[in-house]
């Protein structure tokens, strides 16, 4: 807010002064607005579905086939999927971006960081299409043949890994923020005292950062849950229930363009199915980006 | 003589610690470089031999040696500039009413400030669903560009904002006194003082917020790219997208179509390492400037 104070200013009420602050302010709503639009359209589509199937079993249920006759309305199978991708990229995205964000901020020389701080903004500048190619095409022929595993064409393990690869530039630089921001007296005094570098890192950096390191770390897991178009390539688009990294799994974004692909008419179960989904996903991301700003803002009351 | 410092064993210990430490942060750094190389390779030794002036040219066909992405290109070209014409204005509006209009924090610009912030954390295929609910069906725009456009406008609306904030922050605030003094209006110190110095930035946020909605594919999915058109795309025909083509290519049963699938990637990367680049150099050279 860089806003001149509004005592200085008589002029404000000229007509032309209150229409251009009229247009911007209207502008500032589209964003209310649209989250607005969201919460509504998801809800009220949604609500439509559970006056037919009752939410219990939506969210209990074992069986997902939304086409079969009857139709079977049972999340869980989609819930599995997403945990198994959610789970096995953040086994790679976190710890892999904490450490990558240790070397940037505490051991690289420039010019290591001059090579791997662009690598990442690119990483992260990769349509999520492009990554689900990689896993389909290159990853999971690549393990099938040299590595040897036991793994279906469309498996939950590559595309868990690629969604790792591709959430690990946000944890990178979500934690190197939180770690640079640490004040340097604390860990002068801690090398004042004669403890080493890991030392430093572990007992004194990483805890002071700590809440500015979940925040990246929720964030992430936000990502990986709502990703869509790697784990559709990569995963496939076979409801499965059973915890296993080597089969296909359909996750709640997958199930989402499965069902968009074909056509599906305005009013039936099929149509509002996605949104009950789509609603699932949006309450589900919406706790853990609200848990990250919390974080934050904690994090940002004990250095400011 | 024995020196004084002789580490003891426990020191040893300690000192080897940090040092495998150190071993194990730059290898998670190299991993991070090693995956945007191996990435990078597959698909250019998948993809490159595919990419010709044909390529480029031919229309989709049902033999992969004809097909290529024109379609494809028309429908990109034309949602951005559709999406550019919405979120343009609407972003720097809005960036500017909470920088430069807001004098006093209240509820509301509180409110609209934490709803930015959730927005940009809400899954892209979402905002595909509202796109569906409101412009293919409650407004009758039907799957068309605008429709798409429109549903891409949203999605990258947060990130616009939150950049062109950036960018009127960095204006010095001498500037908006400097003009204030010689008698301007609150607009006129906007228009004629802030919004031209703060351009470069904008720009710059701008350019990669686009490049975010060139390659986007699940909301497009949702709000009704088909992967099969007849012509090129106009303001309310049917259309397609050079990522709906790319990940129907991937999906296609032949292996011919799958390395036109590549092919397809390698175009869209290559622009978007152009357009990225271009942003960052002109970063670049603003920073060099407002330093001078």
């Amino acid at each position: 807010m860089s806003a001149i104070p509004s005592t200085i200013f008589r002029g404000d009420k000229r007509p032309v002064e209150r229409a251009v602050k009229g247009f911007a302010f209207l502008c500032a709503l589209v964003s209310v607005l649209t989250t607005a639009g969201i919460f509504i359209i998801l809800m009220g589509e949604a609500s439509t579905l559970f006056a037919k199937v009752s939410l219990w079993d939506f969210l209990t249920g074992t069986e997902w086939a939304p086409n079969a006759n009857p139709p079977k309305f049972g999340v869980l199978p989609l819930v599995n999927g997403t945990l198994l991708i959610t789970l096995g990229s953040a086994l790679i995205s976190l710890p892999l971006g904490l450490l990558t964000a240790i070397y940037l901020s505490e051991y690289a020389p420039p010019k290591a960081r001059k090579i791997i701080k662009p690598a990442l903004e690119l990483l992260a500048g990769v349509p999520t299409v492009v990554y689900g190619y990689f896993a389909l095409m290159a990853l999971t022929p690549f393990m099938q043949d040299v590595l040897k595993l036991d793994i279906d064409a469309y498996n939950a393990l590559s595309g868990a890994i690629v969604v790792g690869i591709m959430t690990l530039p946000l944890v990178s630089s979500l934690c190197e923020d939180a770690i640079s921001s640490v004040p340097k007296a604390l860990r002068e005094g801690a090398y004042g005292l004669g403890a080493t570098r890991v030392e430093v890192i572990v007992k004194v950096v990483l805890p002071a950062a700590l809440s500015g390191i979940s925040a990246g770390f929720i964030l992430a897991i936000s990502r990986a849950v709502g990703e869509t178009m790697a784990v559709t390539l990569a995963a496939g688009q076979s409801p499965n229930l059973s915890f296993n990294f080597g089969e296909s799994a359909l996750t709640m974004t997958a199930f989402i363009v499965q069902m968009s692909k074909g056509d599906v008419a305005r009013g039936t179960d099929a149509y509002q199915s996605i949104f009950a989904v789509g609603a699932a996903l949006f309450i589900i991301t919406l706790a853990l980006n609200l848990l990250a700003q919390a974080l934050v803002k904690k994090f940002r009351k004990v250095y400011a | 003589m024995i020196s004084p410092f002789q580490p003891t064993p426990q020191g040893r210990r300690r000192a080897l610690t940090s040092k495998a430490f150190g071993v194990l942060c730059f290898s998670a750094g190299l991993i991070a470089v090693a995956s945007l190389v191996t990435l990078l390779v597959s698909l250019l030794i998948d993809g490159l031999p595919g990419v010709s002036w044909t390529f480029l040219t031919n229309s989709r066909s049902a033999f992969a040696d004809r097909a290529g992405i024109l379609e494809s290109l028309a429908g990109s070209a034309l949602l951005l500039v559709l999406t550019a014409a919405v979120v343009v204005p609407v972003g720097i509006a809005a960036a500017v009413y909470l920088e430069e209009f807001v004098t006093k924090r209240n509820r509301l610009t509180e409110l609209i400030e934490v709803n930015i912030a959730n927005l940009s954390g809400v899954p892209s295929i979402v905002y595909g669903m509202l796109g569906l609910a409101v412009f293919v069906l409650a407004l009758n725009l039907g799957r068309t560009v605008l429709a798409g456009a429109l549903t891409l406008g949203l999605l990258v609306l947060p990130m616009v904002i939150l950049v062109s904030r950036e960018a009127l922050k960095a204006v010095p605030q001498s500037y908006r006194d400097g003009s204030l003094a010689v008698g301007a209006s609150r607009w006129k110190v906007i228009w004629t003082m802030v919004l031209p110095n703060a351009f470069p930035g904008i720009l710059t946020g701008i350019i990669l917020s686009l490049s975010r909605a060139v390659g986007e594919t699940a909301p497009l999915i949702v709000v009704g790219a088909a992967t099969l058109v007849t012509g090129m795309p106009t303001l309310d025909s049917n259309y397609t997208a050079l990522p709906i083509t790319i990940f129907s290519w991937a999906t296609h049963p032949k292996r011919d179509f799958q390395e036109l699938s590549a092919s397809g990637i390698v175009v869209i990367m290559a622009f978007l390492l152009i357009v990225n680049g271009l942003a960052i150099a002109l970063r670049a050279r603003q920073e060099s400037r407002l330093r001078a």
